[in-house]
């Protein structure tokens, strides 16, 4: 144990732990920009320096291990006045656009101006300037708001082992960018968002959909459908203040209907009818000899990421649709000819926890006579812009209910939102499709909790399954590598593409912590357990479904409107 | 085209077997002494050989001056803009050229006829300011004589 000092209190630190981690730990909030929680420092921006007495010039505590009888100051007149010219270098390459954009008021640049007193553009020089990338279908790059903290680059890379992006030039001209300088849509990039969670600035958002939205609904002549995923209500309080974890299911509801939508249904529905395909697709596969293990598809950058980087494992993906693709197809479908509406004067629009499902929605395959099954997805974050757009003050609501037929929904679809939650929901019915009868337990709670990579071994009826569960690209490819080489034998494998699940999707609110993160899970699980209906065969707007349209899981009609099939992407990769 | 640069590269990334990522800018040197520049299936290529994604191959190529990303021209020209042919106002003599040649440094116009470099110094200094094509040095520049060698090479290709 070493003993150091910060701002004249001891503390007992642990050799290898950095300046910022024990200075945290004493409750004095140093800045950072580029400091990744869990990844090795980079110590690029310098925002975090500190003055330690005896030493040269001020340390980067982000990247500095700490020595025993160190003396720390974090907040001398030296170490902030360092801080306020960085920022205000950083600044004299920014533009002053802040009213215009999107981070504004969720800025972390904007946020340490003002901390530090920065009132004004105090160094002039020569600005670089870049051309926005709006190449991509879910995900905006605007290099002249960067920084160049290498957040995003180093996210990529280590967490999802994607890598689309690197560090491109050098000095004055050094950018961030893809292989080759070219758009988004043609590197390797899985639309995830992590990156734009990770950027402390407005280089990197979503392509909104808001104003889309705000038009549809002004018009006449269309319906205006909406669906919201299940990570959605766990986490949209936060947009609005209030604690992480706090469940807004009901007055989530009660705004988009005073909004104008002639339907809330919730996509939890949609996630129990996945289950009732997939968990039947999985019982066929292993009766009849087919290719194993199967891989969940509910993860739209996942299935992008197989195509691209192992297009090998196809034939394993589910062709299952995700809850969103079969709940469009549903609304354009059964829903529309119920209520004597053509196809194509209906928007249907859903929000989700994911930027990766605006890509989705926009694959060929998920359109009908080119009529895209879903209009518009917005993230957690444009939902509550439109809320607030609306002027509505959704704390203060009253909590209503989704729709019907598509607003039933078991406890099992809704923690679908949760890494873990896929595979815990198909346990339960493929439980009950192969022996009649429910678990006696069904909390099952190897498969809970924010680990990257959890296993499951469970006897169903004869059979005994093995499956595991992955979350975040990185640990999906050390997974995939295993079973390519051999050493896991395995049934069924659910990968969420975002760490922890869609509870941390890249849709989700920003400056997510690990406590928000945990905060969330739990209300998903606390939702499932106060539900009566917890399994998805049980619930029965799905069984009524079946009954009156669809036929029978992996029945013909199925088939056509909930399962889909992939393609190998010709990308750089 | 395409094919045969893959099969071309092959015996070059087989001088370097089970090569890691030290290896890198050796063998985007060997690759550019062969082909002239880093194509995108080149950087792909590499890429793949040493289990780099073609973003970070792409990334450390454009860090340095040296590796260009498109086919030089029929005429490559390299103008110096080292301190003494700054001094004799260099920077005029490539906004001439730029405009002359319509292309921007390091880009290789569409007819594949000219391509442009800027390097640092050529260690002419004495005949500054410098400008050289194809290797031969032309000294004591101006916008008129730059427009006169331009003018040359375009006529001996129309001959």
């Amino acid at each position: 144990m070493l003993n150091v000092e910060v701002n004249d209190r001891t503390i007992a630190a642990k050799p290898g732990e950095t300046i910022l981690e024990v200075s945290r730990r004493a409750g004095f909030q140093i800045p950072t920009l580029c400091h990744l929680e869990g990844l090795s420092p980079t110590g690029a921006c310098r925002i975090c320096v500190v003055e330690v007495e005896n030493a040269a010039g001020l340390l980067p505590a982000c990247s500095y291990p700490v020595q025993d009888g160190m003396k720390i100051k974090t907040h001398s007149a030296k170490a902030v006045e360092a801080r306020r010219t960085i920022v205000q270098l950083l600044l004299s390459n920014h533009p002053d656009d802040c009213l215009y954009c999107s981070r504004s008021g969720n800025c972390d640049l904007q946020q340490l101006a003002r901390d530090l007193n920065v009132d004004r553009r105090l160094y002039r020089g020569a600005r670089s300037s870049y051309p926005l990338d709006v190449s991509g279908a879910a995900l905006v790059r605007d290099p002249g708001k960067c920084i160049l903290c290498g957040k995003c680059v180093r996210v990529c890379e280590e967490i999802q082992t994607v890598a689309a992006i690197d560090f491109l030039h050098r000095g004055s001209k050094a950018v961030i960018g893809t292989a080759f300088d070219r758009g988004l849509n043609t590197s390797s990039c899985v639309n995830c968002g992590q990156c734009v969670i990770a950027c402390p600035t407005g280089a990197l958002s979503e392509r909104s959909n808001v104003q889309d939205v705000l038009s549809a609904l002004a018009d006449p002549t269309k319906t205006v459908v909406v669906q919201h995923a299940p990570a959605v209500s766990v986490t949209l309080a936060e947009e609005f203040g209030a604690k992480p974890g706090r469940d807004l299911d009901g007055e989530m509801v009660a705004a988009l209907r005073l909004m104008g939508f002639a339907r809330v249904f919730d996509t939890s529905f949609a996630a129990d009818l996945t289950i009732m395909e997939e968990a039947s697709e999985l019982a066929h596969r292993v009766a009849t000899g087919g290719t194993l293990p199967m891989l969940t598809s509910c993860s739209p950058g996942w299935i992008k990421f197989v195509e691209t980087f192992y297009p090998e494992f196809i034939p394993n993906l589910s062709t299952c649709k995700s809850p969103q693709q079969m709940m469009g197809a549903v609304i354009k479908s059964f829903w529309a000819e119920r209520n004597g509406l053509d196809p194509r004067n209906i928007v249907s629009v859903s929000i989700m926890p994911c930027t990766a499902k605006k890509f989705e929605r926009s694959r060929a395959e998920m359109a009908h006579d080119f009529v895209p099954d879903v209009d518009y997805v917005l993230t957690t974050r444009e939902a509550a812009q439109l809320i607030r757009t609306a002027g509505i003050d959704i704390l203060g609501l009253q909590p209503e209910s989704a729709d019907t037929p598509f607003g039933e929904r078991s406890g099992a679809g809704k923690i679908f939102g949760a890494s873990g939650g896929v595979m815990e929901a198909a346990v339960r019915t493929a439980n009950f499709l192969l022996t009649g009868s429910e678990l006696s337990e069904l909390d099952i709670q190897p498969l809970r909790g924010l680990h990257g990579a959890k296993e499951l071994r469970a006897r169903i009826g004869d059979l005994e399954v093995s499956a595991a569960v992955v979350s975040g690209l990185g640990n999906a490819r050390a997974l995939l590598d295993a079973v390519k080489a051999g050493q896991k034998q395995l049934h069924f494998i659910e990968v969420m593409t975002c760490p922890g699940g869609c509870i941390n999707g890249g849709g989700q609110p920003f400056h997510t912590d690990p406590m928000a993160l945990k905060a969330r899970m739990r209300a998903l699980y606390s939702i499932d357990r106060s539900e009566s209906l917890r399994t998805s065969h049980a619930n029965l707007s799905v069984k009524r479904l079946y009954d009156e349209f669809l036929g029978r899981p992996l029945g013909e009609r199925s088939h056509h409107l909930l399962h889909t099939h992939y393609q190998q992407r010709d990308v750089l990769i | 085209m395409t094919m045969s640069e893959e099969v071309r590269l092959e015996p070059i990334l087989a001088e370097f077997p089970d090569a890691a990522r030290d290896a890198l800018i050796p063998i985007l040197q060997r690759v550019q002494e062969a082909e002239g520049y880093l194509s995108e299936v080149a950087i792909a290529r590499i890429g793949r050989h040493l289990n780099l994604p073609a973003s970070k191959v792409f990334g450390v190529a454009t860090f340095y001056n040296q590796f260009r990303f498109l086919p030089k021209g029929k005429y490559h020209v390299m103008i110096c803009r080292g301190t003494a042919c700054h001094v004799k106002g260099s920077v005029k003599l490539l906004d001439v050229l730029t405009r002359t040649l319509k292309v921007r440094p390091g880009q290789t116009s569409r007819d594949g006829l000219f391509s442009l470099e800027v390097v640092a110094c050529m260690g002419a200094c004495g005949l500054a300011p410098a400008m050289s094509v194809n290797g031969e040095v032309y000294a004591k520049m101006t916008p008129k004589r730059i427009e006169k060698v331009v003018a040359e090479c375009r006529a001996k290709e129309q001959a």
